[in-house]
């Protein structure tokens, strides 16, 4: 049972020693990661992905439960800790959407019945259906991140959750967050925007490659997240109305 | 002196590893030489001599680079020595997929790039089931699901690899590929092939080039798996 897992800051960019020494994540949480382009973002999931041990180029060091994961724990993917969602919107293998998912299936030691299961919670992620006979490289950005977020919480089912922006997806990014974080995870997502990063419990925020400070979501946040959830909720139906080829007549705002 | 072949199909990620690797061992004052082998053309000596190691490049031309590199291990050994390097690497092309550059005593690391398609594994041959170690580059262009996927495909073909995920980029994994470098054993002065080389010379490596099957000799294999010998 993983019950937290602790970052041990590095160096950042220019060499300087990080401004946050040690994040510690507890079991339940969600951690957002913002930051501008080239802050460090994804380096500090990639971390976070491999376990690193003073190996990387930041130098940073992992402990799951305060202590060094074995070699074994870092790398056979029947034991990985770790699942991960990165920023990649298309599938590059030459395969159908059933076969690969019995493969990776295999590859988890999870029994292949579940790849039906799969297929139905990416479906209710994506307007376009996906098939099991698909080819993995026709499916459009929508249906191919649907369809990873769905094997991330039903295959890679991971005790640590890593999310690599899912706001440009084209997918139900609530539901998606929602199916991803499950229960007693830990989730790290990266985000800019804000209806994500305010859901988090706390954000650590990176700059030059470095973690420069963690910020806790206060109460207020929370109330505008809420907010921001249903106008989201409205862009999604009015996304919708028009994909069906219905009329836009009007758009309630008041209960926002 | 430790010998570090790399082999790896073209544009696979050898240099970039490479390069990341060697700088790490810089940091601990260990000093490598390196030799690249390719075919026609590379540009890879002016990437390695930014860092500063000493670079010698050989073009095997209409010559299989494998066969060629294999054939100039000793003066690579001594040019290294001359240097007073720790380390001689061997980046080779390894276009040849029936051959496989390692010696025994080398740390033969095969450099396979993730985005190639799960097949590959399977179709590179020697150069990836007699290797040391299985570098994986690029997997950052592809989903965890697929990172997977490949290195299972990986440890079919050779089970006892020692898997790498490398990114050449960012020199993820490349502290870990000089590790592995600084563990590996000297070579001996009477290498021997890990793979043994392909089955026969035929009638075309020597130059033959009328198609009609009557011009051949040597082993002669039928796409229906008839094999016959023709000649002496
Ligand atoms: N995205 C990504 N690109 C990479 C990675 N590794 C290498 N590359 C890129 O792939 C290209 C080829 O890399 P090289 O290191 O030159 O490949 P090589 O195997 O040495 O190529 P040859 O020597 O020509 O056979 C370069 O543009 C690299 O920047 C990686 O892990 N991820
Ligand atoms: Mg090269
Ligand atoms: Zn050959």
């Amino acid at each position: 049972m993983i019950e937290n897992i602790t970052i041990l800051g590095g160096y950042d960019k220019k060499g300087n020693k990080e401004a946050v020494e040690e994040v510690v994540i507890h079991r339940e949480e969600i951690f957002g990661v913002v930051g501008p382009t080239g802050s460090g973002k994804s380096s500090l999931i990639g971390d976070i992905e491999q376990l690193a041990q003073e190996d990387t180029f930041s130098k940073r060091k992992i402990l799951v439960n305060g202590k060094e994961p074995s070699y074994d724990d870092r790398t056979n993917p029947r034991k990985k800790m770790v699942a991960q969602l990165s920023q990649n919107m298309n599938f590059l293998a030459d395969m159908g959407v059933g076969e690969f998912l019995t493969l990776h299936a295999k590859c988890r030691g999870v029994k292949d019945t579940c790849v039906d299961k799969v297929i139905e919670l990416a479906n209710s992620l994506t307007g376009e259906p996906i098939k099991k006979e698909h080819e993995l490289t026709i499916l459009s950005g929508g249906q191919s991140r649907a369809l990873m977020v769905a094997d991330v919480a039903i295959i890679s089912d991971s005790p640590i959750v890593l999310i690599d922006e899912i706001e440009n997806a084209g997918i139900r990014k609530h539901d998606a967050l929602q199916v991803l974080s499950g229960h007693g995870k830990i989730v790290m997502v990266v985000t800019h925007d804000p209806v994500l990063a305010l859901m988090t419990d706390k954000r650590i925020v990176m700059k030059n490659g470095g973690m420069d400070k963690v910020v806790t979501t206060s109460l207020h946040e929370k109330t505008i997240s809420q907010k921001l959830n249903k106008i989201d909720e409205l862009m999604l139906n009015l996304r919708e109305k028009v994909r069906r080829g219905e009329l836009v007549n009007d758009i309630s705002v008041d209960d926002i | 002196m430790k010998m570090i072949i790399v082999a790896g199909t073209p544009g696979s990620g050898k240099t970039a590893v490479l390069i990341h690797a060697l700088k790490s061992l810089k940091t601990k004052n260990l000093k490598s030489s390196v030799v690249k082998i390719d075919c026609l053309y590379t540009d890879d000596d002016q990437k390695f001599a930014k860092i500063g190691v000493p670079v010698k490049i050989g073009l095997s031309m209409d010559m299989c680079p494998d066969h060629y590199a294999i054939y100039n291990v000793e003066d690579m050994l001594s040019w290294a020595q001359e240097n007073d390097s720790d380390y001689l690497i061997v980046e080779t092309a390894g276009l040849c997929h029936r051959c496989a550059p390692y010696t025994k005593n080398s740390l033969g690391v095969c450099v396979i790039d993730a985005t190639s398609g799960p097949n590959t594994p399977l179709k590179v041959g020697p150069f990836l089931s007699t290797a040391d170690i299985a570098v994986i580059t690029k997997g950052d262009m592809i989903s965890q699901a697929e990172r997977e996927i490949f290195r299972e495909k990986i440890l079919e073909v050779n089970p006892k690899a020692k898997i790498i995920e490398a990114n050449g980029l960012s020199g993820q994994g490349c502290v870990e590929l000089a590790e592995e470098m600084i563990n590996t054993k000297e070579v001996s002065e009477e290498e021997k092939l890990r793979h043994s080389a392909p089955l026969a010379v035929c009638t075309l490596c020597v130059g033959e080039t009328k198609v009609n099957k009557k011009h051949h000799r040597g082993i002669l294999r039928r796409i229906d798996g008839f094999e016959s010998y023709e000649g002496e």
